[in-house]
């Protein structure tokens, strides 16, 4: 029982041919979209990579790459095949590939599908990996004297800047790490030395943050120093300031931005899965149909396309047996247990085989 | 004697007839680069009104959408025109409004000119509104429960984190202006009292600057107050101290910006100039040719297309004595008896 038959006449095999060429031109256009999407998400996360720790992340965009120029390339085979196609002397000379392509181009929907998958599962892989390196970040802001650290300062500045963010988890991040070098301390100052007696690592902790901290939005002009300290600043209540700095730590920030980059390319991709499919399915249609005329002795009439030749079990059944056959080619013996059951019935050996001649020259 | 005539056969013809053609829809690209270029200043001056007053000139972003969509209906209509030449049938309809296209295109390459001047000349203005705008910005700096002027300070300093500017002309412009808002003031405080008693119009002044003029790029933490002592910061000169706040002046930032789009859109407009001249010269030799068949039946016969009809001076001539008849039309017995005299 063949799956999903339809009829084609010579008009209709033109149609779906002409048609399916300009379909696979456009998953060659889907193809460079996606392509060009792995590239900007990649660009993007090696712009910030100085505050990731790890790469797993960028397990995304490759995967993006690859499909892309995969798809490329796929679906302008396709259009080959379908230009050929309509010419008896041309299309034999694609029979060998069919199979191949058909397998490649289901693998690409698959790997669409997984990086779908993979940037909400990776999510908290990326989280880590922004709160290890916003940390380390944070602690080395005032070496801006030691050799590969000396733009952690602006790194970490702009970030904040542009991000509207601070510290980590949220501002208090700086309360915890000395942010001042030492070179700008005066060290007979008693406020300075008081500050470094009070801790054990002998660290100057303020309750200060930079100035990238400040939001312009603030009505008032920024206060960044003392801040847990009310009667430092008039008018000023430090639980209930909200706008005078950003409230959002910036692992939160990077990650809503990440996230929102993946999200609005899902769509996108979700589409490129179903005319990447649909080219594969008038594909197989036109091959069915296009091979069916060529077998009769009118090529010009009618003939049936279909995307199975049996059943979903049956072709399954079969492609097992071949399987298993490929893999036991060097063992005689059980071979020939292979065969005994099969002789045992014999009309439906010579069905198995005839059919099996039928799904292996449909296949290649 | 026709003015630098050319021999066209129907080979010539055709290749002149589908070159045009091509140029004609690269300028309907043009046209619409030159649109966008428009409403992307137009944008721009928009976005930063607010430096400027709010009493920027538009006419040169108005000019450039005007010119652009201009550019895409002549050229498109030219295109068309070229599209039907090498048909007889079709280009006869075309034939009686051909002389007054090209007089049209001469006049718009007279706009084009006017709108590349004044994008080099209007840089003037641009620059005088800014000085202006940004020193009430910096006095407005500190009203943010005025109504109208609530968003000064937002932009002031988003505007000099963005251009990496301070002040004005450079940060000192900041110690002459109260940007603190009397609110935050505590004036029962002596140190307040002093500063405010310290001039005639009793303003909080300080030396001191935001911290959007803080450099990212310094390898200290920012100073903004206390600038000009020296003593109030350990191991700190002002007068080397180059890259704890940004140096220079927020006019100068906004007006480089400005002036290079102004120049870029420019040298685009001059570079159009050129392109519409050599597409009117070539309409011109194309619809010479076409009109001086003399067998319109046979499309293989040899024509010739000219620039001018007869040479510059005698087409000069003729055009003054039309304008002079044009002039004298009401005047009937003068202007008689003038033409029966020549």
């Amino acid at each position: 029982m063949v799956l999903l038959k339809m009829k084609f006449t010579l008009q209709r095999r033109v149609r779906l041919a002409q048609g399916l060429w300009l379909l696979s031109w456009l998953a060659v256009m889907c193809g460079t979209f996606v392509f060009c999407l792995g590239l900007y998400l990649k660009a993007e996360l090696l712009r910030r990579a100085e505050v990731m720790d790890n790469t797993e992340i960028h397990v995304v965009p490759n995967i993006l790459m690859m499909v892309g120029l995969a798809s490329i390339g796929t679906n302008w085979v396709a259009s080959r095949v379908c230009q050929d196609s309509l010419d008896a002397s041309r299309f034999p000379r694609w029979k060998a590939f069919l199979l191949a392509w058909f397998v490649v181009a289901t693998l690409l929907c698959f790997l669409l599908l997984a990086v779908v998958v993979l940037s909400y599962a990776l999510q908290g892989s990326l989280e880590e990996s922004l709160k290890v390196g916003l940390r380390n970040g944070i602690r080395f802001y005032k070496d801006t004297d030691v050799p590969g650290r000396c733009f952690q300062k602006e790194t970490i500045d702009h970030l904040q800047m542009e991000f509207r963010c601070c510290g980590n988890n949220n501002f208090r991040d700086w309360f915890e790490v000395q942010w001042v070098s030492n070179r700008y301390l005066d060290f007979t100052s008693k406020d300075v030395k008081d500050r470094i007696r009070s801790n054990v690592d002998g660290r100057y902790l303020l309750d200060g943050v930079p100035f990238s901290c400040c939001n312009p939005a603030s009505p008032r002009p920024c206060l960044q120093n003392r801040l847990t300290d009310n009667s430092a600043h008039h008018s000023y209540d430090f639980q209930s300031e909200e706008l005078n700095l950003y409230s959002r730590g910036c692992r939160q920030a990077l990650i809503d931005y990440y996230m929102g980059l993946m999200n609005s390319t899902g769509p996108g991709v979700l589409s490129v899965i179903l005319i990447q499919m649909s080219v594969v399915l008038s594909l197989r249609y036109l091959q069915t149909s296009v091979e069916g005329a060529m077998a009769q002795e009118d090529p010009a009439g009618d003939s049936e396309g279909y995307i199975l030749e049996k059943g979903l079990k049956e072709t399954f059944e079969d492609l097992k047996a071949n399987i298993l056959i490929l893999l036991k080619f060097g063992q005689v013996n059980p071979n020939a247990a292979q065969e005994s059951p099969e002789a045992g019935d014999p009309e439906k050996a010579s069905d198995n085989t005839t059919e099996k001649a039928t799904s292996t020259t449909s296949a290649s | 004697m026709p003015f630098m005539p050319v021999k066209f056969n129907l080979q010539k013809r055709v290749k002149l007839a589908q070159g045009l053609w091509m140029i004609y829809w690269l300028s309907v690209i043009v046209g619409i680069l030159i649109f966008s270029l428009g409403i992307f200043f137009k944008i721009e001056l928009r976005k930063r009104s607010e430096m400027m007053d709010n009493n920027e000139s538009h006419l040169v972003p108005n000019l450039l959408i005007l010119v652009g969509l201009l550019a895409c209906g002549v050229n498109a209509f030219g295109g068309k025109v070229c599209h039907d030449s090498l048909d007889p049938i079709k280009f006869a309809k075309w034939k009686p409004m051909l002389k007054t296209y090209l007089l049209l295109c001469c006049g718009f390459n007279g706009l084009l000119l006017l709108t590349g001047l004044l994008c080099f000349l209007m840089q003037f203005a641009v620059y005088l509104t800014l000085a202006e705008g940004l020193k009430n910005s910096i006095k407005f700096y500190k009203d943010t429960d005025t109504p109208g002027r609530c968003f000064m300070k937002r932009t002031l300093d988003m505007t000099q984190i963005e251009f990496r500017c301070c002040g004005n002309n450079n940060y000192r412009d900041w110690f002459e202006v109260q940007w603190i808002s009397n609110r935050y003031l505590d004036m029962s405080n002596d140190a307040v009292k002093d500063r405010v008693l310290s001039n005639v119009e009793g303003k909080y002044l300080m030396d001191s600057v935001p911290f959007s003029c803080c450099n990212p790029g310094s390898p200290r933490p920012c100073i903004q107050h206390h600038l000009t002592n020296n003593t109030a910061h350990y191991d700190y000169d002002h007068r080397i101290e180059e890259l704890n706040i940004w140096t220079r002046g927020c006019r100068e930032a906004l007006f480089s910006y400005f002036s290079s789009m102004m120049s870029s859109i420019g040298v685009l407009i001059f570079a159009t100039i050129i392109l519409e001249c050599s597409v009117q010269l070539s309409a011109q030799y194309l619809t010479t040719a076409l009109e001086t068949m003399e067998d319109p039946e046979n499309p293989e016969c040899e024509s010739e297309g000219w620039l001018l009809e007869k040479g510059v001076k005698e087409t000069l001539t003729d055009c003054l004595t039309k304008l002079k008849t044009l002039g004298k039309g009401n005047q009937v017995e003068e202007g008689g008896d003038a033409q029966e005299a020549t």
